[in-house]
C-alpha cells in the first residue's frame, strides 16, 4: 500500500522549523501548549516538506493552533474545520492536512460535519482537544462534559449524557482513532505520527486539561497515584496488560470484557486478549473506546487502524473511468455537443 | 367531431409570434413533445423560449391536476425574450391538463383536445362536475376535440407493441398535428425517434406513425382553423444549441475554472431549483470538476473554502434556505479574502416557501444578510442563456478581487430555456491571476494590488509562502492577528472599498430607448424578458419610456447615477415588495425612484406591465 509521505528532503526538519513567530496565548498551564509542543515533535518525523503541512481549525482555545504554527494555516469557523479541511484535501492532495478542534466545536455544532468527514473516510488527521468544557467562551458544559458536571450554564449539575469520541468514529464508519492526553508528550508524539502514516480519516483524541474551567478533569486517569490502575496502553499485536507490573490484564468473558490479574485463580499471559488494532470488525475497538475508570482503566494509544479506500481515492478512480469514456476533452466539446445548428 | 376527409387546401395566416401549450399527466411526455416542437422551430429559424411547468408533486396520481405536467413555448419571427403571457394553442391530453392550462389560455385561442380521455371517470378525477367539452366551459375557444387515443392506436395495428408502449405515442400523434398547424417538417423528429429508440425498431416505427398520422388527421380535419406560418426570425449567423439556465450556470463556471487553469470544486446540497446545477457538473469530472454533495449547505460552502484556499475555484449552489445557512461561512471568505463563488436560484420564500416557484427576494440577503461589514459581490443573470456569461463572470471577479461574488438567478431562469448561439471559449474575456510576491523575502499575506486592493493568493504546497489566515481581524500587510482599533477601522473601510472597485471592472449600463426624460424602468435579474418586451412593444407604438436593466447589483455600474438623473421618475419593477428600490434609494436619495412588485411565484406578464407603464406615463 502507497504511502502519503512525500520524499524525505535533503535538511531535514527540526522543530523549530515549526514554530511560528506568534506569541501563544493560552492560559499558563493550560494542556495545549503541550499538545503543540508534541506535535511540533512529530512533524519532522514525517519527512513531508514544510509547505505541504496545512493546519485548519474551528473556533475555540484549541483551534487558536493554527497561528502557532510554521506552516500553511486557517483558522475558520466555529464547527465547519472537517468541512474546509475536506476541500483543501480535495483540491489538492498531496497535502499533509491537519485539523484541530476541541469538543465543542468537533462535537456540539460540528457534530455533522466530523462525522460525514471520517464517514467520507478522507486522508485528513483530526485533533480533537478534549477538555471536556468550553473553553473559549469561559466554562459552559460540552457534549464530553460529564453528567452532574457544574459550569456556568450547569450550576446545578449537567443532566446531560456525554457523548464519547471513539464510540461516534466507529459509528461513522471510521478507520483510525487513537487516544493519548497532554500528560504524555512521548504518547502524544507517537500518535501524531501514527495519524499522519494512516491512510484515511485519522481521529486522535487528546484528553487534555483546562486549568481555568475544568481543571483535573482527567485526573482519575492521569494522576500519580492512579495512572497505572487506570492508564491501558494499547499496542497493536501485543497483550493488553496494564497496572504497575503489568500485572492486570483484560479478557473476554462471554461478550463482556472482564479484568484480571496474572497469577490470580491460574490466570497466565495466555488468557489475556491481543490487541488487534488493523481488525475490520469494530466490535473490540468499540469496547476499549468505552472503557473508563472506576471499573477499567482508560485505553490510549491506537485503538483502531484500518485501510479501506479514501474518498480522493475512490474520486480519482471515478475520474480515470470518465476520462477513458467520455467524447468531450473541454468545455468547448460540451459546448458543440448534442443538438447543435447553424444559423446560415 | 368532424369527419370530413376531404383534403382541403387552406388558408394561411402569417404572426409575428404564437405560444403554444402542451399539457397532460406527468407520464404523457409533454415535456418532450415540447422540447422537440421547440428544436423543429429553432432549426426552422425561429426565435424561442420555452418553459416547463412540473408538478410540485413527484408522483401525483395519473388524470390528476396536482400530477398534470405542461410545457410552454413561444416562437416568432421577430426577437422572443419570454415564453409568453397566455397561450395562443393549448394541447391538452386529458380532462385534468384541461382544468389546470385554460387559464393561461388566451380568450379565442385554439384548445387541442384527447376526445378519448374525456370519460367520466377522468372527468370526475379533474374536478369538473359536468364535461366541459359539453357544458359550455369552453364557449370562448375553438375547441378541436381529437380522438388522439383511438387514432393512434389504430396507425399502430399490426407493431408487435403492447397497449401500454402504443399509449406512450399518443403524445407524437399531438405533436404532429402541431407539425401540421405550424408547417413544420417532420424530419428533425422521427431522426430523434430513430437514435433514441435504436434498440427497439418497433418503438420507433410506432413513434413515427403516430407522428405521421397526427399530421396527416390535422390536414384532413376541418375543425382546425387556418394553418399558421410563423417565418424564421432575423437571427445572427452562427453555432445555436438551446441551454437551460441551470446547465448554463454550470458551463459557465466550467468555462472559468477551464481559463484559468484551476479545478472548479462545487460543494453543495441538494435543493430545488438549484439541484441541477450540482447534477449537471457531477456528470464532467473528466473535464477538472470537482463535485461533493455536502452534508449540509454549511459544510457545502465551507468545502469550497477550503478548495479555494488551496488553489481551485471554489463554488457553492443553493436557493434560500441554504443561503441563510452559508452565511457565516461567507463572511469568513470575506474576511479571509479568498476567491468564492455561491449560486443563489432564488425561489419563493421565506422558509421553505414555494420551492418550485420563482422569486427575486433574495436581494436583501446576498447584498446584507452576513453580520457586520461584510460585502461581498452580487451579480444577476438575465436570461436562461446568459447564465453562462454571468456565471464566469462570477468566477473572474472572485478569483481577479479575491471576493466571494454571490450570482443571483432564479426558478425562471434555471428552467427555462432558449436558443444560444453559443461562444467558443476563446472568445471569453481573460482570466488574470496574480501571483503573489515576496518583499525582502518575506511573504505578507495581506499586501495589496494597488489598483483593485486585492491581495496575493498563495497556495498551500509553495515553499516559503506559508502563512496563517482566519476569521479574526487581520492586521493590515502581515495578516496577523490584530485587535488594534485604528487597525480594524482601516480595514473594514478596505474591504468594503475592494468591492466598490470592482465597479471598475464591469460593463456600464445601456439605456435601451431614446425618451424623453419623463420615465426610465429598470429591472434586474431573471424579469429582463419580460421587461424587455412590454418596453419594446411600447415604444414600438410611439410611447416615451426608456429601460435600463442591471446585472450588477453589488457594486452597481458606474455610470447608473449619471443616468438615472436624467429622468424624473424611475420606476423599479420587481418580484419582491422593493427591495432593489430601496437599494437604489439609499444610494441616490433624493431621486424619484418608484416600485412596481410582485410576489405570486409568477414572472411578470408583458400585458401587465404594459399596463403599469402606460399608467406611469399618464402623470
Ligand atoms: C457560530 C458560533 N457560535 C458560538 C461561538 C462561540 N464559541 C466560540 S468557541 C466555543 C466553544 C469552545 O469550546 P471547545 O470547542 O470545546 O473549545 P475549547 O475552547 O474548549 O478549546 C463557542 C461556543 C462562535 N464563535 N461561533
Ligand atoms: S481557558 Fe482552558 S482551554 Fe482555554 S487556554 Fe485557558 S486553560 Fe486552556
Ligand atoms: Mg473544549
Amino acid at each position: 500500500m502507497e504511502n502519503t509521505i512525500d520524499i524525505p528532503q535533503a535538511n531535514p526538519l527540526t522543530k523549530k522549523d515549526f514554530e511560528s513567530d506568534q506569541m501563544v496565548r493560552w492560559c499558563p498551564g493550560c494542556g495545549d501548549y503541550a499538545i503543540l509542543s508534541a506535535m511540533t515533535n512529530a512533524l519532522p518525523q514525517l519527512g513531508i516538506p514544510r509547505e505541504n503541512f496545512v493546519f485548519i481549525s474551528g473556533i475555540g482555545c484549541a483551534s487558536r493552533f493554527p497561528y502557532y504554527m510554521n506552516t500553511f494555516g486557517f483558522h475558520t469557523i466555529h464547527g465547519r474545520g472537517p468541512a474546509v479541511a475536506t476541500g483543501v484535501k480535495l483540491a489538492n492532495p498531496k497535502l499533509s492536512v491537519w485539523e484541530i478542534q476541541g469538543d465543542g466545536d468537533a462535537l456540539a455544532i460540528g457534530g455533522n460535519h466530523f462525522i460525514h468527514a471520517i464517514r467520507r473516510n478522507i486522508d485528513i488527521n483530526i485533533i480533537l482537544f478534549n477538555n471536556e468544557i468550553y473553553g473559549l467562551t469561559k466554562g459552559q458544559y460540552s457534549p464530553t462534559s460529564p453528567q452532574g458536571l457544574v459550569t456556568k450554564s450547569t450550576p446545578y449539575g449537567s443532566v446531560e449524557r456525554p457523548f464519547h469520541a471513539g464510540e461516534l468514529v466507529i459509528g461513522a464508519q471510521g478507520t483510525f482513532y487513537a487516544r493519548t492526553i497532554d500528560t504524555n508528550p512521548k504518547l502524544m508524539t507517537e500518535m501524531f505520527v501514527h495519524a499522519a502514516q494512516h491512510i484515511g480519516t485519522s481521529l486522535v483524541e487528546v484528553l487534555q486539561n483546562c486549568v481555568i474551567f475544568n481543571d483535573g478533569a482527567h485526573a482519575g486517569v492521569t494522576d500519580k497515584v492512579n495512572r497505572d490502575d487506570f492508564q491501558l496502553h494499547v499496542k497493536h499485536g501485543q497483550p493488553l496488560l496494564f497496572g504497575k507490573d503489568n500485572k492486570k490484564g483484560l479478557r473476554l468473558n462471554g461478550l463482556k470484557l472482564e479484568v484480571v490479574t496474572i497469577g490470580e485463580n491460574g490466570i497466565t499471559e495466555k488468557d489475556i486478549l491481543v490487541h488487534d488494532a488493523e481488525s475490520e470488525d469494530p466490535t473490540l475497538h468499540l469496547m476499549l473506546a468505552r472503557l473508563s475508570p472506576p471499573h477499567f482503566p482508560m485505553a490510549l494509544g491506537v485503538i483502531r487502524n484500518v485501510r479501506a479506500k479514501t474518498y480522493e481515492e475512490a474520486l480519482e478512480e471515478e475520474r480515470e473511468k470518465i476520462t477513458t469514456k467520455s467524447k468531450y476533452h473541454s468545455v468547448d466539446d460540451l459546448l458543440k455537443s448534442g443538438e447543435v445548428w447553424e444559423i446560415k | 367531431m368532424s369527419e370530413t376527409i376531404i383534403p382541403s387546401k387552406k388558408a394561411t395566416k402569417e404572426l409575428d409570434k404564437v405560444v403554444i401549450r402542451f399539457a397532460g399527466d406527468s407520464g404523457d411526455g409533454m415535456q418532450l413533445t415540447g422540447s422537440q416542437f421547440s428544436f423543429t422551430s429553432a432549426l426552422w429559424g425561429n426565435d424561442l423560449a420555452t418553459f416547463p411547468d412540473y408538478p410540485a408533486e413527484i408522483r401525483a396520481p395519473q388524470g390528476t391536476v396536482e400530477g398534470v405536467s405542461g410545457f410552454q413555448v413561444q416562437i416568432g419571427k421577430i426577437d422572443i425574450y419570454t415564453p409568453g403571457d397566455e397561450a395562443d394553442v393549448l394541447v391538452a391530453m386529458n380532462p385534468a391538463a384541461l382544468k389546470s392550462n385554460l387559464k393561461f389560455v388566451r380568450k379565442g385561442g385554439n384548445i387541442v383536445v384527447d376526445l378519448d380521455a374525456f370519460v367520466l371517470r377522468n372527468i370526475e378525477k379533474a374536478g369538473f362536475v359536468t364535461n366541459p367539452l359539453e357544458d359550455g366551459t369552453l364557449a370562448d375557444y375553438n375547441v378541436v376535440e381529437a380522438p388522439i387515443s383511438s387514432l393512434t392506436k389504430t396507425a399502430l395495428e399490426g407493431l408487435q407493441l403492447d397497449n401500454k408502449s402504443i399509449m406512450r405515442s399518443k403524445n407524437m400523434f399531438a405533436l404532429g398535428m402541431m407539425y401540421w398547424l405550424f408547417d413544420r417538417s417532420l424530419k428533425e423528429t422521427e431522426k430523434y425517434i430513430e437514435d433514441k429508440f435504436k434498440k427497439t425498431p418497433a418503438l420507433a416505427e410506432g413513434n413515427k406513425r403516430a407522428l405521421n398520422a397526427g399530421f396527416h388527421y390535422a390536414e384532413t380535419i376541418e375543425a382546425l382553423p387556418a394553418m399558421y406560418k410563423v417565418p424564421p426570425a432575423q437571427i445572427e449567423k452562427g453555432l445555436y444549441r438551446h441551454i437551460s439556465g441551470n446547465v448554463a450556470t454550470a458551463w459557465g463556471l466550467m468555462a472559468a475554472a477551464e481559463r484559468m487553469g484551476r479545478k472548479l470544486f462545487l460543494g453543495s446540497y441538494p435543493i430545488t431549483p438549484a439541484s441541477d446545477i450540482l447534477h449537471e457538473l457531477s456528470r464532467h469530472k473528466n473535464l477538472g470538476v470537482i463535485t461533493m454533495q455536502a452534508e449540509d449547505e454549511i459544510a457545502a460552502v465551507c468545502s469550497a473554502i477550503g478548495a479555494s484556499y488551496a488553489g481551485q475555484m471554489g463554488v457553492t449552489t443553493s436557493s434560500g434556505p441554504g443561503i441563510a445557512l452559508k452565511g457565516e461561512a461567507i463572511g469568513l471568505a470575506v474576511m479571509a479574502e479568498l476567491p468564492l463563488v455561491v449560486v443563489d436560484v432564488q425561489r419563493g420564500g421565506p422558509s421553505t416557501g414555494l420551492p418550485t416557484k420563482t422569486e427575486q427576494a433574495d436581494i436583501n440577503i446576498a447584498v446584507f444578510g452576513r453580520n457586520s461589514e461584510s460585502p461581498a459581490v452580487v451579480i444577476a443573470a438575465s436570461t436562461p442563456a446568459n447564465c453562462f456569461d454571468y456565471a464566469y463572470m462570477a468566477a473572474k471577479i472572485a478569483v481577479e478581487h479575491m471576493t466571494p461574488v454571490i450570482l443571483l438567478t432564479d426558478g425562471y431562469l434555471a428552467n427555462g430555456s432558449e436558443p444560444w448561439k453559443f461562444p467558443s471559449t476563446a472568445d471569453l474575456p481573460p482570466i488574470t491571476i496574480k501571483v503573489p510576491h515576496k518583499e525582502n523575502g518575506t511573504y505578507y499575506p495581506y499586501v495589496r494590488d494597488v489598483e483593485t486592493l486585492a491581495r496575493g493568493w498563495a497556495l498551500p504546497g509553495t515553499p516559503g509562502f506559508e502563512h496563517r489566515i482566519g476569521g479574526l481581524e487581520k492586521q493590515e500587510k502581515t495578516g496577523n492577528v490584530s485587535y488594534d482599533p485604528l487597525n480594524h477601522d482601516k480595514m473594514v473601510r478596505t474591504r468594503a472599498e475592494k468591492v466598490e472597485r470592482v465597479a471598475n471592472y464591469i460593463p456600464e449600463l445601456e439605456v435601451i430607448g431614446e425618451g424623453d426624460g419623463k420615465l426610465l424602468v429598470v429591472g434586474w435579474g431573471g424579469t429582463f424578458g419580460g421587461m424587455r418586451t412590454a418596453v419594446t412593444e411600447l415604444q414600438r407604438s410611439n410611447r416615451k419610456l426608456d429601460f435600463v436593466h442591471f446585472n450588477y447589483i453589488n457594486p452597481l455600474p458606474k455610470n447608473t447615477k449619471e443616468i438615472f438623473e436624467r429622468y424624473s421618475k424611475i420606476l423599479v419593477c420587481e418580484l419582491n415588495l422593493g427591495q432593489f428600490a430601496s437599494l437604489l434609494r439609499s444610494k441616490f436619495p433624493g431621486m424619484n425612484i418608484q416600485s412596481y412588485t410582485k410576489v405570486q411565484g409568477q414572472p411578470f406578464l408583458v400585458t401587465e406591465l404594459k399596463e403599469v407603464f402606460i399608467d406611469h406615463l399618464k402623470d
